[in-house]
């Protein structure tokens, strides 16, 4: 099965997924992977990943693709994809993945099966798994008819480290491209005013989720992060609902946190979560749902009613720490 | 400025989700559902532009007959009225399909700005947007924080958008109009539906749009829908709270060693 791996960069730097996507490309195509990179003034970074076992990498570059426009990288890597062939090309499913290949994917009359978490063979072709209803089921994906086929791969679902060397052909692919094709037109990226609260930092979080259920609440879990001298901080949708600041928000929009402990209060544990905090040395999750995804990644956990379970805990924390 | 927002119907959140007999997909009876959750957002966005800057906003759904309800609560909401892409085997489609349907319906609209969410919560494969545009000819963009409605030079009528990236970083997108959003949940405060609201929403119009029968072949499709092996390492403690806490805290006193 020959693979295309379309890898990402940003400020000179290749994006910590591509390497995830070309292992998984080397596990899935064998010797037939073939990786690319969009953009220009890209020869440094074409290199690097020339240095990983591949047939060939493919700069794919024009001044018009400098900076990411979802038409500009869309008829570039059509063109490409055209021109090489592949069966199936993989994307890490970053939010720059999100928004040109699904159109990428319409434009050869296919559709992109996004988010995968695995992949394994079954007599001869792939089979693709991936998460539905947010975490609760997994589903099998089988693709159908010809290829190309277009997949993109979940944060941390294939090892960087399990990527292996060699040495690949570079041979720089230049699109046609003009002006008049491409509609967006993207400013600088910037970040808001510099972050009040560094989650970063903290020793111990305590952390809300939706199982809150009221702002009124919110103190609740404001009192267990007092007794264990915690920072708070909030799942997506409690920043969202304005309940707290965006600032305290932890997850694939907000900040990424290791902490020595994790305490997951009422949160289900939606991948998006997952991916800020799952590095945190201990994680302990409340929540009163026992299949909660949450659960999957903690070392400690109590299946119950956080109204109840969380004043509990507080008073056995501060009684431990008298 | 005339809107559509395709909004999405799926099962109430944190529905007991059971496999049905296919084996590939849910069972849905005895289900309850409603707006998929950042459809509700792009639908509000979709009623604060026309409140900034006039027009009309059309809801756009495709689903079984009992998408009715969740099309008649948009309306009570404020949108002016909606097409309902009858289909009882959504199923039988795959994230291209459904967005044929959809752009089959929204193509004679001729509307100036089409808006859904970013991802469903069901399937959420987070492409019906980014779909549409591409076989309606539109530009787009993804992860929308903030719409404006701008005369750009050379542009005319266009709008300019705050986008989110990853890690905290955003970005302004300038593009014409007409346009395809896809918009993130948190970027607007949701309203209620009033009584007045739900009152005049009766009398709204809710066009049925027929789908075209033919099913093209697909390029994907789900073979089995399972739980997830728990690989699960936690120690659960479960029962009384009070004594769940004291177990729990002398495992992180003498086993965690953080207290």
């Amino acid at each position: 099965m020959k693979v295309l791996a379309i890898l990402e960069h940003q400020n000179g730097r290749l994006h910590r997924m591509s390497w995830e996507t070309l292992a998984a490309a080397q596990q899935i195509g064998g010797a037939e992977v073939d990786a690319a990179l969009i953009g220009w003034r890209i020869g440094a970074l074409a290199q690097e990943v020339a240095t990983k076992k591949a047939a060939r990498v493919y700069p794919v570059v024009h001044a018009l693709l400098e900076n990411y426009t979802a038409d500009g990288y869309t008829a570039a890597v059509e063109a490409l994809v055209r021109r090489t062939n592949p069966d199936l090309v993989l994307f890490p499913h970053t939010y720059q993945t999100r928004d040109y290949a699904p159109k990428l994917a319409t434009r050869l009359d296919r559709s992109l099966v996004s988010d995968v978490v695995a992949a394994r063979m079954e007599n001869g072709s792939p089979v693709f798994v991936r998460q539905f209803f947010q975490g609760k089921l997994n589903g099998d994906i089988r693709l159908e008819g010809p290829g190309p086929h277009f997949v993109s791969l979940q944060a941390g679902a294939w090892r960087a480290d399990a990527l292996e060397s060699g040495s690949a052909a570079l041979e720089k692919f230049i699109p046609e491209l003009n002006a008049s094709q491409i509609r967006q037109a993207p400013e600088a990226p910037f970040r808001e005013s510099a972050r009040a609260v560094d989650l970063t930092a903290a020793e111990i979080i305590v952390s809300v989720g939706r199982g809150i259920g009221d702002k009124d609440k919110i103190p609740v879990a404001e009192d267990l992060a007092r007794a264990l001298g915690a920072e708070l901080a909030a799942s997506r949708p409690i920043c969202d609902a304005g309940w707290l600041p965006m600032e305290r928000q932890v997850g694939s929009s907000g900040q990424t946190v290791s902490p020595k402990m994790y305490v997951a209060v009422g949160i289900s544990g939606a991948i998006q979560h997952l991916v800020g905090m799952k590095g945190s040395k201990t994680i302990v999750a409340i929540n009163k749902d026992a299949n909660a995804p949450i659960f999957e990644v903690a070392d400690y956990g109590i299946v119950g009613d956080l109204f109840e379970v969380v004043p509990a805990l507080a008073e056995e924390i501060r009684k431990a720490k008298a | 400025m005339k809107i559509l927002v395709a909004i999405k119907q799926v099962p109430v959140r944190d529905s007991p989700l059971v496999i049905g007999a296919s084996g590939r997909w849910i069972e849905e009876a005895g289900l309850s559902f409603e707006i998929n959750e950042p459809d509700a957002y792009a639908l509000e966005e979709a009623l604060q532009l026309k409140e900034k800057h006039g027009g009309e906003v059309v809801a756009l759904c495709a689903g079984p007959a009992r998408a009715q309800q969740t099309i008649r609560e948009t309306l009570a909401k404020g949108a002016d009225r909606a097409i309902h892409i009858e289909a009882e085997n959504l199923g039988a489609f795959d994230t291209l399909g459904v967005a044929r349907l959809l752009s089959e319906a929204a193509r004679p609209e001729n509307p100036d700005l089409i808006l859904t969410g970013l991802q469903s919560d069901d399937l959420g494969y987070g492409q019906t947007g980014v779909v549409l545009a591409e076989l309606l000819g539109l530009p787009h963009s993804t992860i929308i924080m903030q719409v404006d409605v701008v005369n750009k030079e050379g542009l005319g009528a266009a709008i300019r958008v705050k986008r989110e990236l990853e890690d905290g970083w955003f970005q302004h997108i300038a593009m014409p109009l007409p346009a395809v959003l896809t918009i993130q949940s948190g970027i607007n405060k949701l309203r209620y539906a009033t009584l007045m609201g739900i009152k005049r929403a009766k009398t709204k119009e809710i066009r049925s749009f027929a789908a075209s029968a033919e099913v093209r072949p697909t390029s994907m499709r789900i073979e089995k829908l399972y739980a997830p092996e728990k690989s699960r390492q936690a120690q659960i403690f479960e029962g009384d709270p009070k004594a769940a806490a004291a177990k729990l805290v002398e495992k992180l006193k003498f086993e965690a060693r953080i207290l």
